[in-house]
């Protein structure tokens, strides 16, 4: 293994139909109209000095280092700057050049420090490679001249620091953060010799607008931006390419390795989701995988009251079994059963399956999508045919019209959000449906055609009111109705849309909505060219979350916004393997691929190749298990990565669940909150150890790979398989791959997939079969995956979760860009520099009249239970309405929530509480207990107790 | 327009003028003739720019207009004594405007009415030829227009001297329907400030030839990007806009808008002048694409100046061709030089392209005012080259010039006289770069600095030899490797001091080595 070095072209790729033919010293090279000459050249092996360039930026032309020759043209032209052209003759080694190149270096060297064999960038630095390159021998200048040899260093970000003395001006920091990133906090400050980059207003990385996303470290070509942890451990040796496990959008990554010692993690230019761009997350954040908080050790306690005892997997794995047995013994074979991991990959998720159907021999398998995306599932299934995003991320760059709808990508989807807004400065309109006011309703250089802010819990009346606007103002796409589409659904679809009832005016009061602005945001959205639409779980969780991802289904029929380039219907997942635990059978009702349990061919497909007798009924859902539990009828929990005690909504009922079980298993990285009510504790691997998949948002397959040895001995999937063994199924793999080969064997969206072909291939959308052998990037081109694309009727049916003089207020949840999910990864790193705790946010007018000031301790109930924590008064969100992230267990976000959820899936209503907001003084009751449990139920023995 | 009886004085109120106390003499002289209760009508002009002879006061009369000067507020009362209200001799007496010899010998084509009419009166302006290119221009397709600025050889007056038919066959061409016309007003060349005069003694030249601009390459909106040290201008341009808007010469199909700059000599550069009406940092963008297709806000975009523009109202009412009929070789039509720094007779004198440097200064320019001979002008700007007289016997034209290694640039001259130590001219010269610099490329943002570093050594007699090789390869890689004119052109003042007064650069330099 070596460190993986990508060849810099210099200047981005273009796309052209025309193809240019020139000459660089004397070498032929065809390339498409409109390349620079450096990438013409580089594309041929001709390496052109350069310092300012770089191929994920557009060309700058500022170091003047990478002038060359070309016959015919006058002067010495830059080859960054100078487009191919036919015939071009082009030289780039002469004299006049030598002497030119050594002339800019001598310049740049005169006022840097002459420190390279103690700096960090040693042997990874561009400005010493150029030096080597021109030939560089002597500084004539002197050192005695100005200079910017004396600076402090901005050591304020938790991950990289900033030395002005080593800064060369080029300005790549400067454009990757304006560029690639879309958040402009940098800038060159003065002019001249006196240029320096300032974050922000001159505040210093942490306190300016940074996002910490590291393009712009990726960026400097020296060590002026550089990763702590390369000053720390010096440069790395070899590099492995794996994927990320934070969000959704499966950003590439190459593991930059010192030994199984983790340097840093680089964002890789052929990752097909991020191609080369990262945030603070995956970028930074991974220091949770090495965390002294981490537990590597099986363990196990009789009693939740018990402290933990360390014990050896084989122990661990008898214990666990014989408990689960023995509960099916006395209560049935339904009375246990499991959750899969989002967060896992896919053949992680497949063998948990796997062993629920075939060991525990039911199918109370859930996985935590039942909290987030399940209306997509259903939604999109219903009228399109399959449950998935029907874009690329690509896509979006294609796109004239973006619709963001419950949805908050820069924070939530950062990289991905820096493709939307990059195509938004392009001039891409934008409409947001969100009741708060999102950064990407107004940030540097975009801003909103419409915001639609409206009353959380009214989604289905918005998008019911904008498709009343296009049938009845005649902005119906008739033709790709009447080819693509059941046109009698259609039809009975447009006729209840058409009601009055369903008109922007009528809605106006429910949404809160002015009509106008409904209006003027459908007919943009039906007539302004290409429209995609993008959402998050502002859409899913609610009481008609899967009636909402139909309705906007039917906007994308109704207005043939589907089933191209630029278009579509897209979920933005949530965790790294939301996508991909759905594909893998992790629904109580669905085997892999989304087939269900009670079809006999697809059951006898099953049987056949695992031996096994399968249930034909579908199993429990998480809040079916959690209430059969508290009724004494469930008593046995698998649970793999997820922490549904601090996740799921009403956390108070959650725990009465576990409480009242005997067994409750919890493989995870560290003591979560729900191994506080657990009898045998399995450590987890973090992403860095293992060896599989992940599938983003887009369908994307990627491959994780191990770049250290499991922490806890095993593999994560042959701990599944130890227990359905030792429960009397034998479960077996030599390989992860073996595991996929599998899964391509029984799931036919992934029948052309293997380990071989995704090394060979870096990642592949699915389906993948003998249609699509190199994969799906975008869906339903030619037809809907069902067919014909079918309309549902959307009747708006208001949530039952009210605000009334006693919770006057509503509570809406959500997060924020350096936390993440449960917290429990991003708060165990430097993140916590930017979210230390969660907040409230209120509107100023709701914080006066309850006498409420910045930072005060609030107390926040609902009819379900109440927490506190401190408020922002903020105009970010409207009057009425109440806005907290819950990515520490301490705020106890969920204990508020209610248990009101998705007619179809049971997702909860996580986004409407109606709540009381008042000052407090103290911490609430639950978070006494919490406080109390944290110390008691998460003790673990020092060494085995001692035998009476 | 004077009612009968009435008699005209004309005062200019162009800012040279201002300086100098013209304000004072047109008060002094609407209080004299209230006293002597006399039908006087004051108007306030542009500069015919004569400076040395500012506040020059002109009497319409019946054998025309008659100019005294340098008027101070104290001589009103003799002036009247002497009635010069009826063309009187006194003293300050220069005779009829047109035969001041220094008036007498320009060809003004583009300031033929800076000076001569009030600059804000329409009425004015048309009645002395005024509108007559728009007018004729309106009858005329696009391509036609183009064709006859084509036919004019006129080439750009900001400095570069780029054909202007060229850039507007250019825009012209280019497809989408968003396109703009931008005016460089942003004069920042030391010893320059024709586009000041024109902008405030006849804005509507230029209002007229961007007009008439936008009619040839299909842009709907302009911008003037003006300093901001030159508030008169700035002020009267923005009024002429409006009136032009209220009597609909411009309008609906073509908006004009007044952008001021900041105090950035480089957002003279045309690209950095598009960045900073964009509001962005004046930051200097690489060519290609050039601005003419991918402009501001990415749009076709025609940046001229305000001479380029000025002069194509002229063109149009009078022909192409008989624009090149003047001037000589590659450099057709005239050019408004403008004369400064010790010299007797300063001012803007507009000649046709072929003029002697030598007749310029020593002619019409009178030599030095301190009566010391002189030593080196500097045509161009602060990027231009140091001549010697030797060299005064180069004709004003481009490409003479070029193959001197020199430049007409902007059309400044600035004399000095044999009490200038050319080495700490040189010096200025990379003090001015580093100061100014828009800090984007290496050469002009690290070398003007070195550069000023390493001549000091020079002037301090260190290491001459080697202090001079490094100042020489310093040029080169400045003039060669720079991203834009102002480091491209920083080397040329310097090389010039070196190759033409040797002898101020110390020891190594007197000996002859250059």
């Amino acid at each position: 293994m070596s460190l993986i070095k990508e060849t810099d072209y210099g200047t981005p790729a273009r796309e052209s139909d025309k193809t240019v033919t020139l000459e660089i010293d004397g070498v032929s090279v065809t390339v498409p109209a409109g390349t620079s000459v450096m990438r013409a050249a580089a594309e041929i092996g001709t390496k052109v000095p350069k310092l300012c360039a770089t191929d994920s930026l557009d060309a700058f032309g500022s170091c003047r280092l990478c002038l060359v020759e070309i016959d015919g043209m006058r002067g010495t032209p830059a080859s960054c700057t100078t487009p191919v052209a036919e015939g071009m003759k082009v030289h780039t080694q002469t004299d006049r050049l030598a002497r030119l190149r050594r002339g800019v270096m001598e310049l740049y060297i005169s006022d840097h420090p002459l420190d390279c064999l103690t700096c960090a960038a040693n042997g990874d630095c561009e400005l010493q490679d150029m030096a080597g390159a021109v030939g560089l021998r002597e500084v004539r200048y002197g050192f005695d001249g100005a200079n910017h040899l004396v600076g402090e260093k901005d050591q304020s970000n938790p991950y990289f620091t900033f030395d002005p003395t080593k800064c060369i001006v080029c300005s790549r920091c400067v454009r990757a953060c304006a560029e690639t990133q879309g958040t402009f906090a940098l800038t060159v400050d003065g002019r001249g010799f006196a240029s320096v980059i300032a974050a922000g207003a001159d505040d210093g990385f942490l306190a300016s607008e940074c996002v910490s996303c590291g393009a712009c470290v990726q960026a400097c070509p020296t060590a002026t931006l550089m990763e702590k942890s390369v000053i720390e451990h010096g440069q790395p040796e070899h590099s492995v390419v794996t994927t990320c496990a934070y969000c959704g959008v499966g950003c590439s990554f190459k593991a930059e390795m010192k030994g199984d010692q983790l340097v840093r993690m680089v964002p890789f230019k052929d990752g097909g989701a991020n191609e080369g761009h990262s945030c603070v997350k995956g970028r930074f954040a991974w220091g949770y995988a090495t965390h002294k908080d981490r537990i590597t050790s099986p363990m196990i306690r009789d009693a939740i009251t018990d402290p933990w005892r360390e014990v050896g997997w084989d122990e661990a794995i008898a214990f666990a079994a014989t408990r689960l047995k023995d509960i099916q013994a006395r209560y049935g074979r339904g009375a246990i059963g499991g959750i899969t991991s989002s967060r896992c990959t896919n053949e992680e998720v497949f063998v948990v399956q796997k062993m629920i159907r075939g060991a525990f021999r039911n199918n109370n398998v859930d996985t935590c999508a039942r909290v987030c995306h399940s209306p997509t599932g259903y939604g999109l299934k219903m009228t399109f045919g399959t449950s998935a995003g029907t874009q690329d991320f690509k896509s979006v760059a294609k796109a004239d019209v973006i619709m963001v709808i419950g949805a908050n990508p820069p924070d939530a989807h950062p990289v991905f959000a820096s493709r939307m807004k990059r195509r938004l400065r392009e001039g891409a309109k934008l409409i947001v449906i969100d009741p708060r006011r999102t950064d990407l309703v107004r940030s540097p250089h975009i801003g909103a055609a419409h915001h639609l802010q409206l009353r959380p819990g009214t989604n289905v009346a918005v998008i019911n009111a904008m498709a009343h606007v296009i049938v009845t103002e005649g902005l119906v796409n008739e033709t790709f109705v009447a080819e693509r589409c059941e046109t009698e659904d259609f039809a009975t679809w447009a006729k209840f849309i058409a009601e009055e009832r369903n008109s922007p005016e009528a809605l106006e009061e429910i949404t809160g909505v002015p009509a106008a602005e409904v209006r003027a945001a459908a007919r943009l959205y039906a007539t302004g060219g290409n429209a995609a639409i993008y959402y998050g779980l502002g859409v899913t969780e609610h009481s008609q979350g899967s009636t909402m991802v139909m309705g906007m289904a039917n906007l994308c029929m109704a207005t043939g916004n589907i089933g191209r380039d630029g278009v579509g219907l897209n979920p933005l997942r949530g965790q790294n393997n939301v996508q991909g635990s759905c594909d893998m059978g992790s629904f109580p009702h669905e085997f892999p691929g989304y087939r269900h349990v009670s079809d006999d061919a697809v059951r006898q497909q099953f049987t056949a190749l695992w031996q096994a007798e399968l249930d034909p009924e579908p199993g429990l859902r998480i809040p079916n298990m959690l209430d059969a539990a508290v009724e004494g009828t469930y008593k046995g929990l698998f649970v793999q990565g997820e922490d549904i005690a601090q996740s799921d909504p009403n956390t108070k009922h959650v725990t009465e669940g576990l409480a009242a079980m005997e067994c409750v298993i919890v493989q995870d990285l560290f003591l979560n909150e729900t191994a506080a009510y657990a009898h045998v504790f399995l450590p987890g691997t973090s992403f860095l150890e293992k060896d599989g998949t992940f599938t983003n948002a887009e369908r994307r397959i990627n491959r994780v790979r191990p770049v250290m040895k499991s922490k806890t001995g095993l593999e994560e999937w042959d701990v599944s398989c130890r227990l359905a063994t030792a429960m009397g199924f034998p479960m077996h793999y030599d390989s992860a791959s073996q595991i996929m080969d599998e899964i391509a064997v029984l799931t036919p969206t992934f029948k052309g997939v293997s380990f071989e072909k995704l090394d060979r291939m870096g990642s592949i959308q699915w389906p993948c079969n003998d249609a699509a052998p190199a994969g799906t990037p975008i869906m339903h081109l030619e037809k809907f995956v069902r067919g014909r694309g079918r309309f549902m009727l959307t009747e708006f049916v208001a949530t039952p979760e009210r605000a009334n003089r006693s919770f006057p207020l509503i509570l809406t949840t959500g997060r924020i860009l350096s936390q993440y999910n449960v917290g429990a990864q991003t708060r165990r790193t430097g993140n916590v520099a930017w979210h230390p705790h969660d907040v409230l946010e209120i509107h100023p007018h709701d914080a006066e009249e309850r006498g409420i000031n910045e930072g005060d301790l609030v107390s926040v109930s609902s009819r379900i239970g109440a927490t506190t924590l401190h408020a922002v008064i903020t105009d970010r969100v409207p009057a009425g309405v109440v806005y907290t992230t819950f990515h520490h267990p301490m705020t106890g976000a969920n204990v508020v929530t209610t248990e009101y959820s998705d007619w179809a899936t049971n997702c909860p209503e996580y986004k409407v509480t109606a709540v009381q907001v008042v000052r407090s003084n103290m911490q609430s009751d639950w978070q006494k207990e919490w406080a109390e449990r944290e110390t008691e139920q998460k003790r673990v023995a020092v060494a085995p107790p001692a035998a009476e | 327009m004077s009612a009968p009886g009435e008699i005209t004085i004309f005062v200019p109120a162009d800012t040279a003028a201002r300086s100098v106390g013209a304000d004072a003499v047109a008060a002094a002289i609407g209080a004299e003739a209230a006293r002597r209760k006399l039908p006087v009508r004051v108007v306030r002009t542009g500069s015919r720019g004569l400076l040395w002879l500012e506040p020059m006061v002109e009497v319409a009369t019946a054998q025309g207009r008659i100019a005294y000067g340098p008027v101070g507020a104290n001589d009103v009362a003799g002036l009247f004594d002497a009635g010069f209200i009826e063309g009187g001799k006194h003293a300050l007496g220069l005779g009829p405007v047109a035969e001041i010899p220094q008036f007498k010998r320009q060809t003004r084509l583009t300031f033929a009415r800076c000076g001569l009419i009030e600059p804000l009166s329409i009425a004015d302006y048309r009645a002395n030829g005024g509108f007559a290119g728009l007018d004729r221009a309106k009858a005329m397709k696009p391509s036609e227009i183009v064709a006859e600025v084509m036919d004019s050889g006129l080439r750009g007056r900001g400095g570069a001297g780029f054909p202007a038919g060229i850039k507007w066959k250019t825009v012209s061409e280019a497809a989408g329907d968003t396109k703009y016309v931008c005016c460089n007003a942003d004069e920042g060349d030391s010893g320059t400030f024709a586009d000041r005069m024109l902008m405030e003694g006849d804005p509507f030249t230029l209002i007229e030839g961007m007009a008439i601009a936008a009619m040839a390459t299909g842009a709907r909106q302009g911008f003037i990007y003006l300093r901001s040290e030159y508030p008169a201008a700035i002020n009267s341009i923005k009024k002429a806009i409006e009136l032009s808007e209220k009597k609909g010469i411009i309008g609906d199909n073509f908006r004009l808008g007044v952008r001021v700059g900041a105090g950035a000599y480089i957002c003279g550069e045309e690209t950095s002048m598009l960045e900073s009406l964009e509001g962005k940092r004046g930051m200097v963008r690489a060519k290609p694409p050039i601005p003419a297709l991918h402009g501001l806000f990415g749009k076709p975009t025609l940046v001229n100046n305000v001479l380029s523009f000025a002069a194509v109202p002229w063109i149009l009412a009078n022909g192409g061709k008989a624009y090149a009929a003047h001037g000589v070789g590659r450099s057709r039509g005239t050019q408004p030089f403008q004369l400064g720094g010790n010299v007797a007779r300063g001012g803007l004198f507009e000649l046709p392209f072929g003029a002697g440097l030598g007749e310029l200064v020593n002619d019409i320019g009178g030599g030095s005012r301190s009566g010391r001979p002189v030593r080196a002008v500097q045509v161009g700007g602060p990027l231009g080259a140091y001549l010697p007289p030797a060299r005064f016997d180069l004709p004003l034209d481009y490409e003479a010039f070029a193959s001197a290694e020199a430049m007409l640039g902007h059309g400044g001259v600035v004399v000095f006289d044999d009490s200038v130590d050319m080495a700490a001219q040189a010096r200025f010269a990379m003090e001015f770069c580093a100061l100014e610099s828009c800090g984007k490329c290496t050469p002009c943002r690290i070398g003007s600095t070195r550069g000023a570093e390493v001549i000091e050594r020079l002037r301090a007699g260190e290491e001459p030899e080697k202090n001079l090789r490094i100042l020489n390869d310093l040029c080169e890689v400045m003039k060669d490797g720079s991203l834009c004119a102002l480091g491209g052109l920083t080397p040329m003042p310097v090389k010039s001091a070196l190759a033409h007064f040797p002898e101020d650069f110390g020891p190594a330099t007197r000996s002859g080595a250059s």
